[in-house]
């Protein structure tokens, strides 16, 4: 009996403690900066654990790369790097939003990945006017129709690189007919959306549109359905649903037949990884980043990544690079007075990055960024799947060559639109 | 819709549905003796898969990583038998929420040792071929999977039914204690049908991991179809999770194929339907 | 144990739940705001965690997809009130009513199952929810989430915008569903599922209708995890298929475990203990799933009644029986 109570006080001294040292951390932090210059505190709202772990992992890693280039430090002040792990959980994004706003007073906030998660802190943020840097998470209508003005989307949106590619298929590779088959919620509507628009619009028919649920375990029954017919067939599975998707494609004699294209996304550095280079090969993609970019800039960040990670920089390495870069300069530009809020955000819309990584950054008026899109295909050199840089497309907004009042005057790109006219 | 629709459609469910008894026959001998709801099968799953992995990786023998990750995860699950399970025999609620507890931290510890990255088992060149009829196109690889499966399912059978072992297993399910009165050793045999288990969903990790990749959370999307399996054909039944698996694995690839947009509900809502007319399931005990 | 089941004397457990919400209600004035965020959270899945350990401490069902009902009552609250701008109350009564509606049509079909069967039609049902707030995307927002729910105009001037205000009314909310639900643990009703739990058989035969109690106890559960959402749907103003999903069902379990099933404020601490366990050491470590999981399985080992279960054990043997309303007199108690 005594050693049970024993074992069990233990346990409840040992969870008190714990959660004692906890929230003393916090006072602690503070404490030790209050000698020298008061740090400027970034909140990083990360999604390291969860079924995004990865690339929530590759957007810190970028991130803290930039911050340890530059010695953590930001107009001679020290920078501090709150970092909360949301876990891909919306709920848990806005706790966290919470938590750095009020607890930890950050000066400014970097979204988490998902959609899900940037709608889930967009009206906090609002709200409390606290500059929030979108690097990765690309749901078009926060900077169309539900736009805010703390948010500073340096990032993409996620059909901004779907409108060159529709028109490029179109006219150069001069494919007519397309069967697109894309992961079954917003991100994979946008893209294809987006698509389908401008390739449409550009003399091309899609003729078939199939949605897969994210996390679909066997994509037999979907590779299986696509109409043989097709030029091509234009793809955006995401996350492992890609690395199935390409598999099964291959598996199921399509590879060879029918050429596949498709978002960005589905041939990221952070996937190919894990393809078979066989699956990979021939796709031909569109984004605003490569890692076999052929410019300076693009080739120091990724020998720098390389170095440090023994890895190739993915697209959430690169717009968190990008997007730390993106604030320093900012910082620099009103001389690290980042308590000035209203001229920190007048500074982050401001900002012109005609050197980061991927190309010359800026921002529209509706404060996504305007940047290269990027054709690329993957070729396999020695056994290494890379994506080959094939066409630039340069200065590219959200917007693409559409008015902002036309483009916004149509229903956000969702499931049935734009409709499949030419579907059987 | 031709002919050939319903063949490829039918191949393809049957191919799903022998990697679903591989986990599901360990999960429903795992009940039908202790009566444990094993959330960890699904974690057995992926750390299979993972250790295939790095033993592919080292060996490039798809053999040798099945047997040696269904070693090491058969000994895990030994482990997690006889040290903490067996202590709560017959204790429904403390038992699954072990397995759950184990479940976050075989998850988390493979997130930290393998990484995020979603990886496959590269396929053996014998079987990476495509069988072509008509217009039906399957992967070899797939009916390696089927023809694995009724090896499997073969192979329990005789197992259950026509060896001693099996005897005494059956033994135990019906009465534990006649059966320890008889001189079996009831607790060395729940020990071997637990180990057994847990082999048999880590060869289906890596099996599975070559046509459906693994990655973080391949554990928790796996588990629910499994247990509606179980759940379906009758927890504690072989014959059931066989029929199980079948209705599984077809109603998902023909209701995707047919009904993608009921894709959700095409698993779940007959399930429920079915529980709700039968609730042991189609071959369970009352 | 007391017919009561409270061993540490009625007068004097009243005494504890009024020190412990003085001691909640004077937070706002010390507490930095996070904190108020974090027990305002608590309590909306202390509520759901309360009402499923109706189910499984009381009624002896374990049920794997009681979010479902959070989920319907937190999207119809957050629906009405974005899209058809209909106010707090009469959105709050629908939300409620929802719950139970879809409450009372899957008790139909999971009552009928028991134990490990219980738990899986509960999970197929939770599921059936999810896909459905996932693919109704014309209502739910599907993957996007329901975001831009007002926070709650009570009246005139009431208006409970900032976290002091919401955490009062949250709080208020909390105690009466839980006097309501401890209440009905000592109705006899209370009585009658605890009888249930213990055995079902006895109870038949001594001429309950074993059936009707579990449905019951089902739908009300059903009705107070709703409440839960509804109060979490204002509170955050968003609402997304992951509070819906299995794993929020689970977490619910969890909380109503490590609490101690079966002494309902039990269910509460698990909710405190799992809010803040995960807030303040996500900060720390990235190993929270792991140090979720050895909480889980450590207290399996060692503290099976859970915390509160455990504090009432330990309680049990150092206090006499409460024969009497009397002050207990310290004389040498023989120990077992």
């Amino acid at each position: 009996m005594a050693r049970t109570l024993t074992r069990r006080a233990l346990l409840t001294r040992g969870a008190l403690l714990a959660g004692a040292a906890a929230c003393g951390l916090g006072t602690l932090r503070s404490l030790v900066y209050a000698q020298g210059r008061a740090p400027i505190r970034i909140g990083f709202i990360a999604d390291i654990t969860g079924t995004v772990a990865q690339s929530g992992r590759d957007m810190l890693d970028g991130f803290q790369l930039y911050l340890a280039e530059k010695g953590s430090a930001m107009a001679g002040r020290p920078v501090d790097l709150v970092v909360e792990d949301a876990a891909g959980v919306p709920a848990n994004a806005l706790t966290k939003a919470r938590k750095l706003v009020e607890q930890d007073r950050v000066h400014i906030l970097t979204a988490p990945l998902l959609a899900s998660e940037g709608y889930a802190i967009r009206d906090y943020i609002a709200e409390r006017n606290m500059p929030t840097l979108f690097a990765v998470c690309s749901a078009d209508d926060l900077t169309q129709r539900k736009r805010a003005p703390v948010i500073i989307r340096t990032g993409w949106s996620s059909s901004q690189p779907s409108h060159p590619f529709g028109e490029w298929v179109a006219k150069t590779l001069r494919y007519k007919r397309v069967a697109t088959i894309g992961s079954d919620y917003a991100f994979g509507y946008e893209v294809v959306g987006g698509f389908q628009r401008t390739f449409e619009q550009s003399g091309g028919q899609v003729v078939q549109k199939i949605w897969a649920p994210l996390g679909t375990p066997d994509y037999s029954p979907y590779v299986t359905q696509i109409r043989r017919d097709v030029d091509a067939v234009f793809s955006i599975p995401v996350g492992a649903d890609a690395i199935r998707f390409t598999k099964a494609y291959r598996q199921y004699g399509l590879k060879g037949r029918i050429p596949l294209i498709g978002g960005g996304v589905l041939m990221d550095e952070s996937l190919l990884r894990g393809m078979d280079p066989a699956d990979a090969e021939g796709t031909i993609t569109a984004l605003m980043w490569s890692a076999a970019l052929p410019t300076p800039q693009a080739q120091r960040f990724v020998a720098a990544y390389r170095a440090k990670y023994q890895k190739d920089p993915s697209y959430y390495a690169e717009t968190n690079y990008s997007g730390a870069q993106w604030i320093h300069a900012a910082v620099e530009h009103i001389d690290g007075k980042v308590e000035d809020r209203e001229g920190l955000l007048r500074a982050l819309r401001a900002v012109q990055l005609p050197n980061a990584p991927r190309g010359p950054m800026r921002l529209d008026q509706y404060q996504n960024v305007v940047h290269n899109i990027y054709i690329r295909k993957v070729e396999v050199r020695g056994g290494h799947a890379q994506n080959t840089v094939i066409y630039t497309f340069h200065n590219v907004s959200q917007f693409w060559t559409f008015s902002p009042a036309a483009f916004l005057a149509q229903p956000v790109y969702s499931r049935d639109y734009p409709p499949c006219r030419y579907c059987a | 819709m031709g002919i050939s629709f319903y063949v490829q459609q039918g191949l393809n469910g049957l191919s799903f549905a022998a990697l679903l008894f591989l986990l599901a026959s360990g999960l429903t001998l795992i009940f039908g003796l202790m009566r444990i709801v094993n959330i960890a099968q699904g974690s057995y799953y992926l750390l299979g898969a993972y250790v295939g992995l790095s033993v592919m990786h080292w060996t490039h023998s798809f053999l040798l990583a099945i047997l040696a990750a269904g070693a090491a995860v058969a000994a895990i699950g030994a482990l997690m038998q006889r040290w903490f399970l067996a202590r709560f025999h017959q204790q429904a609620l403390p038992q699954f929420l072990l397995t759950m507890g184990f479940a976050f931290i075989f998850s988390d510890q493979a997130l930290l040792l393998w990484g995020g990255d979603p990886q496959s088992v590269p396929v053996p060149p014998a079987l990476a071929g495509t069988f072509v009829l008509g217009s039906v196109y399957f992967p070899t690889y797939r009916l390696f999977v089927i023809a694995i499966g009724l090896v499997v399912y073969a192979g329990l059978w005789v197992l259950q039914e026509r060896t001693r072992v099996g005897a005494m297993v059956r033994a135990a399910v019906d009465d534990a204690e006649m059966a320890r009165g008889l001189g079996i050793d009831v607790g060395k045999v729940m020990t071997g049908v637990f180990t057994l288990g847990a082999f048999l969903a880590a060869a289906g990790g890596v099996m599975g991991a070559a046509f459906l990749s693994i990655y973080p959370g391949a554990d928790f999307d796996v588990l629910p179809l499994a247990f509606v399996v179980v759940i379906v054909g009758g927890l504690g039944s072989l014959r059931g999770a066989l029929v199980g698996s079948l209705l599984v694995g077809l109603l998902d690839n023909f209701g995707k194929a047919l009904f993608p947009e009921l894709s959700y509900f095409t698993l779940f809502a007959p399930m429920a339907f079915i529980l709700a007319l039968r609730p042991q399931g189609l071959f369970g005990r009352a | 144990m007391t017919p009561g089941g409270w061993p540490l004397g009625r007068w004097r457990s009243r005494t504890a739940a009024a020190a412990v919400l003085a001691a909640l209600a004077g937070l706002p004035l010390v507490a930095p705001t996070y904190y108020l965020h974090l027990l305002t959270l608590t309590f909306c899945y202390g509520i759901m965690a309360m009402s499923l350990d109706l189910l499984v401490g009381y009624t002896g069902l374990s049920s794997l997809g009681h979010a479902a009902y959070f989920g319907v009552a937190g999207y119809t609250a957050g629906v009405l009130a974005t899209r058809y701008a209909i106010g707090f109350w009469p959105a709050l009564t629908l939300a409620l009513a929802a719950a139970v509606i879809v409450a009372a049509l899957f008790g139909l079909l999971a009552i009928r199952a028991t134990g490990p069967y219980f738990l899986i039609i509960t999970l197929a049902l939770g599921q059936i929810i999810w896909g459905l707030a996932y693919r109704w995307v014309s209502m739910t927002g599907g993957d996007n989430g329901l975001r831009g729910i007002p926070r709650p105009l009570l009246g005139p001037g009431l208006h409970l915008a900032e976290i002091r205000p919401f955490y009062y009314f949250a709080l208020i909310v909390t105690a009466l569903a839980a006097g309501a639900m401890s209440l009905l643990t000592l109705s006899p009703f209370g009585l009658t599922l605890r009888g249930v739990r213990e055995s079902e058989s006895r109870m038949r035969a001594l001429g309950y209708n074993v059936w009707l109690h579990k449905y019951l106890a089902f739908v009300i559960a059903g009705a107070f995890s709703g409440l839960g959402g509804a109060l979490y749907a204002y509170y955050n103003g968003f609402v997304s298929p992951a509070d819906v999903s299995l794993v929020a069902s689970a977490n619910a379990l969890l909380m109503v475990v490590l609490g101690g099933s079966g002494t309902l404020w039990g269910s509460m601490v698990g909710a405190a203990l799992l809010v803040f366990l995960q807030n303040l050491i996500s900060g720390i470590t990235q190993r929270w799933l792991t140090i979720l999981g050895a909480i889980l399985v450590l207290s399996v080992l060692y503290a099976p009644q859970g915390i509160v279960g455990a504090a009432r054990a330990l309680a049990a043997r150092a206090a006499p029986r409460p024969e009497s309303r009397r002050a207990p007199v310290p004389t040498a108690e023989p120990h077992p």
